[in-house]
């Protein structure tokens, strides 16, 4: 089996809202792979059916080789949830809590060795409640990776991070993906999503509207390069030329010179305007 | 990397080791909770100061004897806050703290470990178990300093209290489990959950004896399984010369164990049928 996760024809509707409308999707064991949608575009929901905690209407699905719907124990000792809005266990410390998890698990990561692969050795006997909003989504992954899994999902684990906290929390995650284990997280930001995934989609209306790698997600390599300089601008699929040109019209340097190739959050708001109309 | 199974984690390869038993991690979480409810010094004080300043001040508005019983009222108080003590460890502060649970992400994440779900319900019912009993021990220790309240020195007295207080926190508990789906948030909670509690005392001859209520009143309480855990209290603590003090001039044992058993079977029957994981938000 190659495929950690594996979709076909995913459907869920709640009442009048086809929240998902017909997903397929692969994911190979050991990539980290990313959702990427605006609120409400289906992106929670179908995240929520892999990770067991929601039933579909209809589709073919496979996390591990197991069907999400009928979540064993064993099945969830293989995968490994980091949850978004927990406020939970206010009152204990963090080795406490990590400690206590650890329990819940057949195969458990030695809990104090899951504290300092978070950076919380110095933090662990603080009350979980005193812990900076950064230091409680590290408790989060420490709880998450506890089981020793195969699959982590990270649901939005950087939102509200000031920067310099997002660029530690993505180090951890690399240090994640270097253990082998597939990773399947869900993020507003672009840039957090081409810093760590090998593979993103962009769900929009409930359906995947692209798939791909970062650098060529919806045609972003072979989209027309923008040259601009102080009195024009051009879009061409041969920039060079054009900045050659320039130079020679005007004799060196081209006053206010930039050539751009849309970002990826260009290509992403492009891709999400689409189904909406 | 061809094959990302045999990576860095080498416990994965004898992932055929054994679950750990939903007994041993229910009695894991019940460890937790009740170290997680000691340090929210409010809800401690909450929990165990209301029924003993009720105690301490209707014991001391109402005192001397009650005619020809040679039961005191605050002895008669003593045993009825008993109850609805019990009755608010296992009802209210078990029902407000699963809908907390159910806010703040407990129930969310405890669903997606590996944990066995009873172990959740075994942890509540340790913690239950333990406040109710601290409560018992307080407000017994109030009713004998201060207000004269004999303790039975028969054993069957203490066997009538076993029964009556393990069936009382058992209803009371699985009952607190089922309301705790019917407020919308965490912040609600108190208020959805305490304002039923508060009437049932009142209306279930915790604060007014029986004698002196409408009929109507009587029926409705009878449903409920507070007016019998009191009796079965009041069986315990205030003997034969309290029983004149009934409605049928008798404790009816008998009714006690039989309603509060029914209760417990409904209150199993509500919660299986009732219980949400998720959030209302949640979907």
């Amino acid at each position: 089996m190659t495929n950690a996760i594996q979709v076909r024809g995913l459907t869920k509707r709640y009442g009048d809202v086809q929240a998902v409308k017909g997903i397929d999707l692969d994911i190979r064991r050991g990539e980290v792979f990313a959702f990427l949608g605006p609120n409400g575009a289906g992106k929670s929901t179908t995240v929520e059916i892999l990770e067991g905690y929601r039933k579909r209407d209809a589709g073919e699905v496979s996390v591990l080789g197991v069907d999400p719907g009928r979540p064993t124990r064993e099945w969830r000792s293989r995968i490994g949830i980091v949850l978004q809005t927990a406020n939970d266990a206010a009152e204990l410390s963090v080795r406490e809590t990590v400690r206590h998890f650890a329990g819940y698990y057949p195969n458990p990561r030695d809990p104090d060795e899951a504290i300092a692969a978070v950076g919380l050795t110095e933090s662990a006997n603080k009350r979980v409640r005193q812990l900076s909003g950064g230091q409680r989504r590290r408790v989060d992954v420490a709880l998450g990776v506890l089981g020793n899994p195969e699959l982590i999902f990270l649901d939005e684990p950087t939102t509200g991070f000031d920067p310099e906290a997002r660029r530690q929390f993505w180090e951890l995650i690399e240090g994640l993906a270097h253990t082998g284990s597939t990773i399947v997280l869900t993020t507003h930001y672009l840039d957090e999503a081409e810093a760590l995934a090998n593979r993103v989609a962009v769900i929009a209306g409930g359906q995947i509207v692209a798939e791909g790698e970062p650098a060529t997600l919806g045609g972003r390599a072979t989209a027309k390069a923008h040259v601009i300089w102080d009195e024009g601008s051009v879009e061409t699929d041969t920039p060079t030329k054009t900045v050659l040109e320039l130079s020679r019209r005007y004799d060196g340097e081209v006053p206010g010179l930039a050539v751009t190739r849309p970002t990826l959050e260009d290509i992403y708001l492009k891709l999400i305007e689409a189904p909406r109309d | 990397m061809t094959d990302t199974a045999t990576g860095t984690a080498p416990s994965r390869t004898t992932a055929t080791r054994a679950m750990p038993s939903a007994l041993k991690l229910g009695l894991s979480r019940g460890m937790v909770e009740t170290k997680m409810f000691f340090r929210e010094k409010d809800a401690v004080v909450f929990t165990f100061a209301f029924p003993i300043i009720l105690l301490m001040l209707f014991g001391s508005i109402f005192a001397g004897p009650l005619e020809g019983s040679g039961v005191t009222v605050s002895q008669l108080y003593t045993a009825g806050l008993i109850g609805a003590g019990v009755m608010g460890a296992g009802f209210q502060s078990l029902g407000i703290g699963i809908a907390g649970d159910r806010d703040d992400g407990t129930l969310k994440r405890l669903a997606g470990t590996p944990m066995p779900r009873s172990a959740y319900f075994i942890g509540k019912i340790i913690n239950v178990l333990v406040i109710a009993f601290l409560e018992v021990v307080i407000l017994l220790a109030i009713g004998v300093l201060m207000y004269d309240l004999d303790l039975p020195g028969q054993v069957s007295s203490w066997v009538t209290f076993a029964w009556v207080f393990v069936l009382g926190v058992t209803a009371a508990a699985l009952l607190g489990t089922a309301v705790s789906s019917l407020p919308r948030s965490a912040k609600s909670a108190a208020a959805v959950i305490s304002m039923p509690f508060v009437v049932l005392q009142f209306i279930s001859g915790v604060f007014i004896p029986f004698t002196q209520m409408p009929e109507w009143l009587i029926n409705i309480a009878s449903v409920f399984p507070l007016k019998w855990m009191c009796q079965g209290f009041r069986a315990v603590f205030l003997g034969d010369g309290g029983a004149m003090l009934e409605l049928t001039k008798s404790y009816e044992l008998d009714r006690v164990a039989l309603v509060l058993g029914a209760w417990v079977i409904g209150g199993l029957v509500l919660c299986l049928t009732t219980f949400r994981w998720k959030g209302r938000r949640d979907g």
